[in-house]
């Protein structure tokens, strides 16, 4: 059992009170396991990620724990994650394009962060994986502005990916890219993981065609919380949750011309989580919602790795 | 990388050519006849003798001739390192005048612009991010930055000279001794140099801490100081990245503010009486001396575009995107 996450729960420190963003989020990824973390903006997906390697000012961890390979892994202390950052847990951020310093080489970058982290370059090594996603040696001689958009995307990758992790977390790494780029670093990160530079990787997206192609599993978060979590081809044939089936159905498809059938989106809009409602917090948007969903849905297992968050399920 | 010199240079040749021609104009059109001025001065009242000085005056300085040739004339003699008679302290040549003033305005120029610079720099992002530091710095610096210089230069002469005493308030040496290579005239004229190097060292530190703890912050705040934390960097890279990065900025920012800085210290010079070019000026003008007063903007001018280029060269040293830029982005 690579990551175990347990309730865990962080909230943004606002003027106005706390907002929510994580509310009880359980689930565990195995070795050598992609977990596809998908849901709209502002579900808590990038939170839990940043939750995962480093907070930033504003994020206080409320409670829940996170372990790794069984170390008790101290998310709310950013001192003492340190330790775990970069060695264990390695992210390849949302904002690759500008991770490089502008006016540093990459290499003399990377041999820095090296020595500040007590490790010696293997340079024989760094060219290997760099060749792994296309580049050539030659770009560690360059300064950022000298490479393309994609480029500095793999050059991230190979960076954060140097230490071996266990656990690698990429925020929306695709989101930037035109498709062709996309399906390279898609397969870049599933290369990553079948030579077992990295155990398992939590891959965020808002992209649930992407993800159902290269993560094993994929969970869908609403509004702080976890929808529904299944095998990626459970996921998309049969989906439980309600809001995971209509975000299914708002999927375009290449080719269908509106005469066959107009998409359906999500009426309404998620929740403020400044002081969000009781009880399912899909409720005012879900078609199913009775009674009943007053009442917050536990997270159940249907099926063997396939849990719901909903009473209809 | 030599077409870009070739085109910097090109900018400070048809800068310095605006400049002397503006120069050699503003005194021609300015109200008032100096030889005028230098014949009352020789208190001589028989018609005759005021009609032959006067012809021999505007022989000497060549106002007798048309406009034109008093144009090129100047350019020619400009070239031979000839600035002219000064009016004022006739006969001696402007540029001997200006050799003498040079020196303490350089000694005071140099040091107070460089250290300012320095130390600023390294007090704003001493601050930037340190609470404590911070509250403290920030607030000491606008109220620095905002100080006119001769407002500081007569508080700090009232403070330090005529209340404590520890400094002399006027002057770039005793009165009783003349300038010489001895180290009795060199600790005196020191002592002298503390107060204007003082009052110019503490308007412009201000400023530059300002501007760099601003900096610094948008660096920290910059993605890739966030990746670099996230990878678990310590600080102390993280701040030397941000640092090396905001420097940029503050070397442009010492470019353009080089002509305030420039006048900054004249006005300070007057305050405190100080024998460099500021004081030149002023007496130029009071004495309606146009050879000087172009002669020492002159100097003036030259000093500024040298300096520019200077930045010019270090700012391609320091920031490799210029450089890959020249050379055609490979």
């Amino acid at each position: 059992m690579t990551l175990t996450v347990d309730d865990l729960r962080v909230h943004y420190r606002t003027l106005r009170g706390d907002v929510r963003a994580l509310d009880g989020v359980s689930f565990t990824v195995a070795d050598g396991e992609i977990l596809g973390l998908v849901g709209e903006s502002g579900c808590g997906k990038t939170t839990l990620g940043k939750s995962l390697i480093r907070m930033d000012g504003r994020m206080r961890h409320i409670g829940g724990t996170v372990t790794l390979d069984g170390d008790d892994v101290p998310v709310g202390d950013d001192r003492a994650m340190n330790a775990f950052r970069f060695h264990r847990i390695s992210l390849v951020p949302q904002y690759s394009m500008s991770a490089l310093n502008p006016t540093r080489r990459i290499g003399r970058m990377v041999r820095e962060l090296l020595a500040s982290r007590g490790v010696s370059v293997d340079t024989g090594e760094l060219h290997r994986r760099l060749a792994l996603v296309g580049l050539g040696p030659e770009v560690l001689e360059r300064y950022p502005i000298e490479l393309s958009g994609g480029m500095k995307q793999r050059t991230v990758m190979v960076i954060s990916t140097l230490l071996d992790p266990s656990l690698l977390v990429a925020d929306e790494v695709t989101s930037a890219l035109d498709v062709s780029n996309q399906k390279a670093v898609a397969h870049a990160l599933v290369g990553l993981r079948d030579r077992g530079l990295v155990t398992s990787m939590v891959f965020i997206t808002h992209d649930l065609a992407l993800t159902s192609h290269i993560a094993d599993t994929v969970m869908v978060m609403y509004a702080g919380r976890l929808a529904e979590k299944a095998p990626a081809g459970v996921l998309t044939t049969a989906p439980r949750h309600p809001y995971t089936r209509r975000l299914l159905a708002a999927l375009p498809e290449a080719g269908v011309r509106r005469s066959q059938g107009r998409l359906s989106g999500i009426e309404g809009s998620p929740p403020s989580l400044l002081s969000p409602p009781a009880g399912c917090r899909f409720r005012d948007r879900c078609p199913l919602a009775d009674d009943r969903c007053a009442e917050q849905p536990p997270v159940v297992e249907v099926a063997p790795r396939h849990h719901v968050a909903c009473w209809k399920a | 990388m030599r077409r870009y010199f070739a085109r910097k240079l090109l900018v400070y040749v048809l800068t310095f050519v605006f400049a002397v021609t503006v120069n050699w104009m503003i005194p021609r059109f300015m109200p008032g006849d100096p030889v005028s001025a230098m014949i009352s001065r020789a208190r001589v009242s028989q018609p005759e003798a005021v009609e032959a000085m006067r012809a021999y005056y505007n022989e000497l300085f060549g106002f007798d001739r048309p406009v034109w040739e008093q144009y090129l004339h100047f350019w020619g003699s400009l070239l031979q390192g000839d600035f002219g008679l000064s009016i004022w302290v006739f006969p001696q040549p402007v540029s001997s005048v200006i050799l003498g003033a040079l020196p303490y305005t350089l000694a005071l120029m140099v040091p107070a612009v460089l250290l300012s610079w320095f130390v600023g720099n390294w007090l704003g992002a001493l601050a930037a991010r340190r609470k404590v530091l911070d509250n403290t710095v920030l607030p000491a610096g606008y109220l620095l930055t905002a100080m006119p210089y001769m407002w500081i230069a007569v508080l700090l002469a009232w403070l330090l000279g005529a209340k404590a005493g520890w400094f002399p308030v006027s002057g770039g040496y005793s009165l009783d001794i003349q300038p010489t290579w001895t180290w009795h005239f060199f600790t005196d004229a020191l002592h002298h140099w503390v107060l204007p190097f003082l009052s110019l060292f503490l308007v412009a530190l201000g400023g530059w801490a300002i501007g760099m703890r601003n900096m610094i912050i948008y660096e920290l705040e910059a993605d890739h100081s966030s990746y670099l934390s996230a990878l678990g960097a310590p600080q102390r890279l993280i701040r030397r990245y941000a640092f090396r990065n905001a420097v940029l900025p503050q070397i442009t920012g010492l470019a353009l503010q080089l002509g305030v800085l420039v006048a900054g210290a004249l006005v300070t010079e007057i305050v405190f009486n100080y024998p460099g070019l500021g004081s030149l000026i002023l007496a130029a003008i009071q004495n309606r001396d146009f050879f000087l007063l172009q002669g020492t903007f002159l100097f003036i001018v030259i000093g500024v575009l040298i300096a520019n280029f200077i930045i010019d060269l270090v700012y391609v040293v320091v920031d490799p995107r210029t450089r890959t830029g020249m050379a055609g982005g490979r």
